[in-house]
């Protein structure tokens, strides 16, 4: 279903040390450094399988999101989801994916949440039949139907949370993205949103990749873990891999990185 | 005094730091002029004897304007102030042992000095290359160009005490943006930004002379192009002093009620 | 079209719940229009003419280029933001989505207090027919059409510009700014006052002239009458642009953000 084949990503980036004449000298000549996002990097992910991407901050977990969804076009390399490069095929791919940036909002911050739904029925041109069968049974799984009256900027960030996973899947994707989706989120939201994602797969088949920083995430969500650090994928296989006799897999992932140096 | 010269520093570097941006605004400021300069000249030839003030007075003029523009534009206003304000963020300057207005106040000055000496002197240098009545004169005598700097200082005191009142007026109302466009295009018409004051009829003029937006950039501009001379430009010089002390006034007055209201009303 | 309409609703929406400030920020946007009127005013009031032109051919000539940038800011300002919505990081958002981009972008920002700017060009347009000693004939008022539509794609085409710079740079943008409100400010006198110079690079480089001075001329009777045909030439500035965006959009893809 994902194929993703030795690809590559580098970034030039400026740098400037603080103070006054620094500031004075990057006037007339700036300094660059490459930085090596993705160096290398391969793996599967077959249809219906949900896995862990993980890694310590800039490790190229985003930068990998992004050539996965189409946005990003890697230097080398090849990469394919259902028979169709992202960045090249990129308008077709997209109908087939779903994308939760949690940090970011894709709702319209001052109107009721059904608008937004009403408004990405169109950009994705749903089916009204199926866009009427997909709310039911989201806000049936999410228990939205108190919420979709409601303005966005009225909402707690859990209930925004659900809508915002709802929202990327009116349309019926195979395949969906999650970038940190429990960020901040309280304890009975952060399980409402783990128990609506494991139903999501097991009923729909969704494929489901999911980064995060939270352990407890990808104990309860996935078996599968990959693992990335300096742009390299540093281990590919279970929970069970990294934690071998740690108490917790927090500490082992810290023992983890360290090792690595990362 | 030291707080007020960390954020000058501090805004300086922020500044320095954008060159791109620095030299982009050069860049429009001299297009800018050179187009204003060019539709005086078409009005210029049309009738030499209803133009106000000489060809070269009026050069000096714009190049001057555009030189020092981030002293005296009141368009100029800082987001941030209006942010904080809205959405509550103040909260954190008034654990500060700090009054609001005279921070807010050093601030502003710290930017419009920050931004003006990060670009006036390409502007001006290339405009005092430029050929004869186009480019920038020298000023008359140094005593005029002295009192030039000083009612530039005066100018910019003026314009950021007008910049603060709005400001401060964002405690009290409900669409901080409306008024403050409709100050703006108000401020940028009457203190001679769209036509030098000279331009005006001269029943128009004795009126808007007098009052504060004639005190921003029209008493410097005019006094580093020899067109005020004499006893107006003292009597213009003493109207810079008189407003931004008024200004000042008000505002702090304005700084005062907002902060009892905002003590008493929990924000 | 279906698609546009959705966003223009969920704007119109959002700007409901704030009814007051909504209504004092059109009236701000209708007033500060205004000062260009008024400096053009009051240096009628000294002078008779310039370049030949009288007060009231050049109030038609502001009128005119006015309509024509409001009509291309109505839908094509929502390009201003873009360098925001980079660094937010909302053309990720717009880019997962199966629909044109520059639709996308267009629809996510629709100012509408921009009615105040719209409804003063609409005052300042009939102000100006009215006052002119123009002879109308059909072929006039159509060169008029043909002028707002010429005037529509290259304001266009410039915000366009401008959005499609914000993919290689955010700093510096201020520069694009001669193009568009330098060139609203200025297109109130026919762009000849300026030289000649300016003429050349109004006609050859961004075509203001097209869409201004010389459809100007034939309707005050003054110009040949392939003049009136220029605007339709100014309409394929756009093309440049579009390839400019794809560039851009392009160079994003491989960069990122």
């Amino acid at each position: 279903m994902i194929q993703v084949e030795h690809i590559r990503k580098t970034y030039k980036v400026s740098r400037r040390n603080a103070g006054f004449t620094s500031a004075l000298k990057s006037l007339f000549h700036k300094e660059y450094e490459l930085i090596h996002a993705l160096d290398d990097v391969s793996f599967t992910i077959s249809e219906g399988e949900m896995v862990g991407y993980i890694g310590p901050n800039g490790a190229g977990k985003s930068s990998t999101i992004k050539i996965l969804s189409g946005i990003l076009t890697p230097e080398e390399g090849t990469c394919r989801i259902n028979g169709l490069i992202p960045w090249k095929n990129r308008i077709q791919h997209v109908k087939n994916i779903g994308v939760v940036f949690g940090q970011r909002t894709q709702l319209w911050w001052d109107v009721p949440v059904l608008d937004s739904f009403e408004l990405l029925k169109e950009i994705y041109r749903i089916d009204p039949f199926i866009y009427r069968r997909n709310l039911e049974q989201l806000s049936h799984m999410l228990n939205l139907s108190e919420l979709l009256k409601t303005p966005v900027r009225q909402l707690s960030l859990g209930q925004r949370m659900r809508c915002e996973i709802a929202a990327s899947l009116l349309h019926d994707p195979k395949i969906l993205f999650l970038d940190e989706p429990t960020i901040g989120l309280d304890a009975v939201s952060k399980l409402a949103v783990r128990d609506f994602i494991l139903q999501l797969n097991r009923e729909k088949n969704t494929t489901v990749i999911l980064t995060t920083h939270d352990m407890q995430d990808i104990e309860a969500l996935t078996n599968r873990v990959i693992l990335i650090g300096k742009g390299k994928v540093l281990l590919d296989g279970t929970i069970d891999d990294i934690r071998k006799d740690f108490d917790s897999t927090e500490e082992a992932l810290a023992d983890f990185y360290r090792s690595h140096q990362i | 005094m030291r707080k007020y010269l960390a954020f000058f520093r501090l805004r300086f570097s922020m500044d320095l730091q954008y060159r791109a941006a620095a030299f982009a605004g050069v860049i429009t400021q001299f297009a800018w002029g050179t187009m204003e300069i060019l539709m005086f000249r078409a009005f210029y030839q049309a009738d030499a004897s209803a133009f106000p003030m000489s060809f070269q007075a009026t050069a000096s003029y714009v190049w001057m304007q555009q030189a020092f523009l981030a002293l005296f534009m009141a368009w100029m206003m800082e987001n941030d102030i209006f942010d904080a304000i809205l959405n509550g963020n103040i909260a954190y300057e008034l654990c500060r042992p700090i009054n609001i207005y005279r921070m807010w106040f050093a601030r502003s000055l710290a930017n419009r000095f920050a931004k003006a000496l990060l670009r006036c002197l390409p502007i001006l240098l290339t405009a005092m290359l430029l050929p004869a009545p186009y480019g920038l004169m020298m000023p008359v005598n140094p005593e005029a160009f002295l009192l030039f700097f000083l009612t530039l200082l005066l100018g910019t005191g003026v314009t950021v005490s007008f910049c603060m009142l709005i400001y401060m007026t964002t405690f009290f109302t409900i669409s901080p943006m409306g008024i403050r466009m409709i100050a703006i295009s108000g401020v940028e018409f009457l203190s001679g930004a769209v036509i030098p004051l000279p331009f005006f009829p001269d029943k128009i003029r004795h009126v808007l002379e007098l009052l504060p937006f004639a005190s921003m950039q029209n008493v410097p501009l005019r006094i580093y192009s020899g067109d005020l001379t004499g006893a107006c430009m003292w009597q213009a010089v003493f109207l810079q002093v008189f407003w931004l002390a008024a200004l000042t006034l008000a505002g702090e007055f304005l700084n005062m009620l907002a902060m009892k209201r905002i003590t008493v009303q929990g924000g | 079209m279906r698609l546009y309409r959705k966003y223009f609703m969920i704007h119109l929406k959002s700007i409901m719940e704030y009814k007051a400030s909504f209504l004092f920020t059109c009236l701000g946007q209708f007033l500060v229009s205004f000062n260009v009127f008024l400096g053009v005013y009051f240096m009628f009031q000294r002078f008779s003419n310039v370049e030949g032109f009288t007060y009231n051919e050049v109030l038609l000539c502001f009128g005119i280029t006015l309509m024509e940038f409001s009509l291309a800011e109505a839908f094509a300002r929502g390009f201003d933001m873009f360098g925001t919505m980079i660094r937010k990081g909302e053309f990720d958002r717009i880019m997962v989505r199966p629909r044109n981009e520059i639709f996308q972008v267009l629809g996510s920002h629709i100012e509408f207090t921009r009615i105040g700017r719209i409804l003063q060009a609409i005052v300042m347009f009939v102000w100006g027919f009215s006052v002119s000693d123009v002879h109308w004939t059909p072929s006039k008022i159509l060169t008029v059409i043909l002028m707002l539509a010429g005037g529509t794609m290259v304001f266009s085409g410039l915000f366009l510009i401008y959005a499609s710079i914000c993919f290689f740079t955010v700093e510096g943008l201020e520069f694009m700014n001669i193009f568009t409100d330098g060139a609203r400010e200025y297109g109130k006198y026919p762009v000849c006052i300026y030289g000649r110079q300016v003429l050349f690079l109004c006609t050859f480089v961004v075509p203001y002239a097209l869409i201004q001075y010389y459809p100007l001329l034939y309707i005050l009777g003054r110009g040949k009458t392939h003049y009136a045909l220029l605007p339709v030439a100014a309409c394929f500035f756009i093309l440049p642009c579009l390839l400019f965006w794809k560039i851009g959009v392009t160079h994003y893809t491989s960069c990122g953000s």
